[in-house]
């Protein structure tokens, strides 16, 4: 089959590559690149364990052919925080316990860190329904939501200071 | 005490032990997408193995044609029967006795059935492969309904054991019955029934659903034909038992197989089994000499692998007028699908299902289960509970409420005047369970308390009146639960899987500089092992939690233990560890008393030192003592601290709860909302507030799933009808409630550290208390039972079939 020379941004990086016009996404972060935070629970953009965030907008990488990523803006959660210096989000959800199998965790907390860029002061309902579209099997999602909290006032904290 | 010892309370405070809400050493990794699932294992050469499936639920196989598939570019092998049939693989032993097929030999028996495994460069190339299998089938008829599968015109569904009148489990009447299990006395139930001033009946029906964690299964096997040595990654509940299995089956010698479970994506009793995407993967990497993978996807795994419950439970309790309960009789009929593939320890094909008589105080009862053989997928596995104890706890919750209704009393007064009573423990049941220790009554009152019992019957009632006025068409549920599981899984005795003893295990190994590793026979799925088992051991051998390594998963080097479900990790594993850790410590204290010269008996633990009795200045830290182990010689005493514990649980643990939903039913959308949600929970001693908390919280969030919408359906062709999450319902954070939380705390008397186990808690607790207030809100229009899942569509129909839409 042939294949498609692809290029994007992926967690301020450029990458090029050749694809396959078939290959989705989520199989090229994963294994072309070695991005294995997000992760593949359903492969039909139900779980949301593959977001992304792509061109400014949370992503299920599963259902986007890699092709449609031609020159993209992409972040994973490889891209938020690092080992140095979590990113708040990655330290709330560890403060309130919001994970526990961590499989969701990845796509829940990069879709979390749009929705605070869309709405930086969510309130708890504005919270439940921006991350309805992520699946998590473990907490019973009242964790998540407390932590996603947390960040925001964190986050509305330091910009008020600064 | 002298200056140099900090107070006791401060150091404590610095171990993060017992009853600490620390946070989990697993986090780091898991928020930085550093979590290592099999899917994310690459490896040079490794190949991705896929399977073709049945589309029907019971044909026969004409033929298989694989040369197309085998001609493309990428594929590199496609496995039949035939070719598994050589080396005795094209069927395998099930953990319950029976046996089931690895790829369909000569006919299929559920739709999504393996038929054929194609191996191939990657996934793609893998499904081009299996789109080129020409699978050539003949249609049998179909057999969904396990009450007609005995039935004059049945379709038997199993040829290989159709004249087998002895099963695993005792005598089959027909070739589609599997067993028939009895508990209690029959005679003596029937007599109380028939001389019963009440007795209500039910058929309460408890469906068929799946655990579906987020990730699904998969492995990557690995064959290294220089060495002889065979290792798999898997996703696996239990790998020490899959390597026995696996050795068993394969004639790999024990030690020539390694089986590592990395991190996995939950549980839920979906991992327990043994699948044949992990047979086909072993034999194709022995075939191919490279590693293979597979990775089911979400369609497989809904339809294939592991399905729970599908209890028919019919049943009877009987009463005094005043409500005091004289009986308990219920029959079970148990689709168990094509192959009886569950999870439960070998003695007990119904598992614990004999915990049926509950909380409650009930002198005489009778349980019959017969398993039944159906075109639909094998399993029966324990999706978050212990085995079966799900099914038992919803059974007697419906029950309590139909009993409740015909006796016209208040169903808490009901559950109130049944308890077994704290000082009846131990408590030694009808159905022959010994409960090891309870407090119910103080358990219930708190609850009841804490939400106002009273004052919410009143303003359901008052609800009711503006209903029947015509001013709102909301009704109120008050569904209660009041549950008592049965884990921990277990004496020797009784409980093996394959004839492997159900203890478990924990090895220590202390280092010279004071920090330790501990290995132990479970592993996690998301339960937070590594932070809770070094809690434990801090408590025990005065080690901070954080300067203790906790490792699960690797045969080579974890201790053998039979894995992590039925909440028996911290039950057993737990108390292996605490074993283990009062071995160091009873080792630490003949150093100690070396080291401060006197003897052994004139020494005393406090903390994190051995002191001299009366001498509070004269003390060894545990730093001391262990550094001293390792460059001393200590005459008497072997160099180095380790220590190693198998523990065989001498009884089962009996956690139970008080659970209160107050649910909001629209009557004309059947949609309702989760208004208040109470959950006291009694796990003994509790060794993590805060994981104990998100353990209720997604237990009672998969509870509420299964009880309002979850479901395994089949049409009358066998057609699995919610094969993916757009049909199959796990609830978002949108329909998620908040829930309030609460404790008593009621010690195991034989655990080590009084543990009991808490993760299924809320499961088993959760889907009577989410149905009961369904029920509860139709209560007064006449409905005694309808049966889950109560999604709008049900709830609709309820209201219609009662005439509240005229």
């Amino acid at each position: 089959m042939g294949k498609t020379h692809l290029k994007m941004t992926v967690n301020s990086k450029e990458v090029e590559l050749l694809v396959e016009p078939r290959q989705l996404l989520i199989h090229v972060l994963r294994e072309e690149l070695n991005l294995t935070g997000a992760h593949i629970g359903c492969e039909s953009s139900h779980c949301g364990a593959c977001t992304i965030d792509m061109n400014g907008m949370s992503v299920k990488s599963c259902t986007v052919f890699a092709a449609q990523a031609q020159d993209a803006e992409i972040t994973t959660i490889e891209g938020l925080g690092s080992p140095d210096g979590l990113h708040v989000l990655q330290e709330m959800f560890k403060e309130h316990h919001g994970l526990q199998c961590g499989y969701c965790t990845p796509g829940m907390i990069t879709r979390a860190h749009r929705l605070l860029q869309e709405n930086s002061n969510p309130t708890e309902e504005e919270v439940r329904f921006g991350i309805s579209g992520n699946l998590c099997r473990c907490t019973g999602y009242q964790n998540i939501v407390k932590a996603i909290l947390a960040a925001a006032a964190k986050m509305n904290e330091v910009k008020e200071s600064a | 005490m002298n200056e140099s010892t900090p107070p006791k309370e401060e150091r404590m405070a610095a171990l993060s032990g017992l009853g600490t809400s620390r946070k989990r050493v697993e986090d780091a990794r898991f928020t930085q997408g550093k979590g290592n699932y099999v899917d994310d294992l690459k490896m040079p050469g490794m190949l991705f193995g896929d399977f073709v499936r049945s589309p029907y639920a019971h044909a026969r196989i004409k033929s298989i044609n694989t040369e197309a598939a085998l001609a493309l570019p990428g594929v590199h092998a496609v496995l039949t029967a035939a070719d598994l049939e050589p080396l005795g693989l094209h069927w395998m032993p099930t953990l319950a006795g029976d046996k089931q097929m690895v790829l369909a030999d000569g006919k299929v028996l559920f739709q999504g059935q393996e038929v054929a495994y194609v191996v191939a460069d990657d996934r793609y190339a893998a499904d081009d492969g299996i789109q080129a299998v020409v699978v050539e089938y003949e249609e049998l008829p179909v057999l969904v309904d396990p009450f007609k599968a005995e039935l004059d015109d049945a379709p038997v569904l199993r040829e290989d054991i159709a004249d087998q009148s002895e099963g695993a489990h005792g005598p089959r009447r027909h070739p589609n019955h599997i067993f028939t299990w009895e508990s209690g006395d029959r005679a003596a139930t029937e007599l109380v029934l028939s001389e019963a001033e009440v007795v209500a009946e039910e058929m309460v029906y408890y469906h068929r659903t799946h655990p579906c964690p987020l990730e699904t299964c998969g492995c990557v096997a690995s064959m290294d034909k220089v060495n002889g040595k065979l290792t798999v990654w898997g996703t696996f509940q239990a790998p020490h038992a899959v390597r026995t299995v696996a050795s068993l089956i394969s004639g790999i010698a024990e030690h020539n197989i390694r089986i590592i479970s990395p991190d996995i994506g939950g549980g839920f009793g979906n991992k327990v089994g043994v699948y044949p995407g992990y047979i086909c993967a072993i034999v194709a990497s022995i075939v191919t000499g490279v590693p293979v993978k597979w990775v089911e996807d979400r369609m497989d795994n809904l339809m294939a692998t592991a399905f729970a419950r599908d209890y028919w439970m019919q049943g009877k309790i009987s009463a005094t007028k005043e409500g005091k309960i004289t009986g308990l009789w219920c029959h079970t009929t148990a689709d168990h699908g094509a192959f009886d593939a569950c999870a439960d320890p070998t003695k007990f094909p119904a598992g614990f299902m004999n915990i049926c008589t509950g909380s409650y105080d009930i002198p005489t009862a009778y349980l019959a289960v017969d398993g039944i053989y159906t075109n639909k997928a094998p399993g029966g596995v324990a999706y978050r509970c212990s085995f079966r104890v799900t099914e038992a706890a919803y059974f007697i919750e419906r029950m309590i409420e139909v009993l409740a209704i015909k006796l016209g009393m208040d169903a808490a007064d009901l559950r109130a005047k049944n308890f077994i009573r704290k000082d009846q423990f131990p408590y030694q049941s009808a159905l022959g369970w010994e409960y090891d220790s309870g407090d119910y009554h103080t358990a219930w009152d708190k609850a009841l308390a804490a939400v106002d019992y009273e004052g919410l019957r009143a303003e359901q009632a008052e609800r009711l009146g503006a209903f029947n006025r015509g001013e709102t068409r909301k009704l109120i549920g008050i569904g209660l639960s009041h549950f008592t599981e049965i884990v921990g899984a277990g004496p020797v005795k009784n409980c093996d899987i394959l004839g492997l003893g159900m203890f478990d295990s924990c090895e220590i190994r202390i280092h010279p500089t004071g920090s330790a590793i501990a290995r132990l026979g479970t592993i996690s799925q998301g339960q937070g092992h590594a932070t809770t088992f070094a809690q434990i051991l801090a408590s025990e051998i005065g080690i901070p939690a954080e300067d203790i390594t906790i490792e699960e998963g690797d045969t080579d080097t974890a201790p053998y233990g039979l894995g992590t479900y039925g909440s028996r990790s911290t039950p057993v594993a737990g108390a292996a560890t605490a074993m283990a850790g009062r071995k160091i410590r009873a080792k630490a204290q003949m150093i100690a008393a070396y080291l401060l010269e006197v003897h052994d008996n004139d020494v005393e633990w406090d903390v994190d030192r051995f002191v001299v009795k009366g001498a509070p200045e004269r003390f060894k830290t545990m730093k001391e003592i262990v550094f001293a182990s390792y460059n001393q010689a200590i005459p008497g005493v072997e160099p180095g601290l380790e220590a190693v514990s198998y523990y065989d649980p001498p009884n089962m643990t009996f956690p139970f709860g008080a659970y209160v939903c107050v649910m909001e039913i629209d009557v004309d959308t059947g949609t309702t909302e989760i208004r208040q949600f109470y959950a006291l929970d009694d796990c003994g001693t509790r060794i993590n507030p805060m994981i104990i908390e998100g353990q209720v919280h997604g237990g009672l969030t998969e509870a509420l799933a299964i009880a309002m919408g979850q479901e395994i359906a089949y049409d009358e062709q066998g057609n699995v009808t919610t094969g993916t999450l757009m049909d199959f319902f796990i609830p978002t954070a949108w329909e998620t409630p908040n829930y309030q939380t609460d404790f008593t705390e009621t010690p195991s008397p034989h655990h080590p550290i009084g543990a009991k186990g808490v993760g299924e808690s809320p499961n088993v607790g959760g889907v009577p208390a989410f149905s009961n207030a369904v029920h509860d809100a139709f209560k007064s229009f006449g409905l005694t039972q309808s049966h889950m899942p109560h999604d709008h569509w049900r709830i609709w129909k309820i209201a219609n079939s009662l005439g509240l839409h005229d």
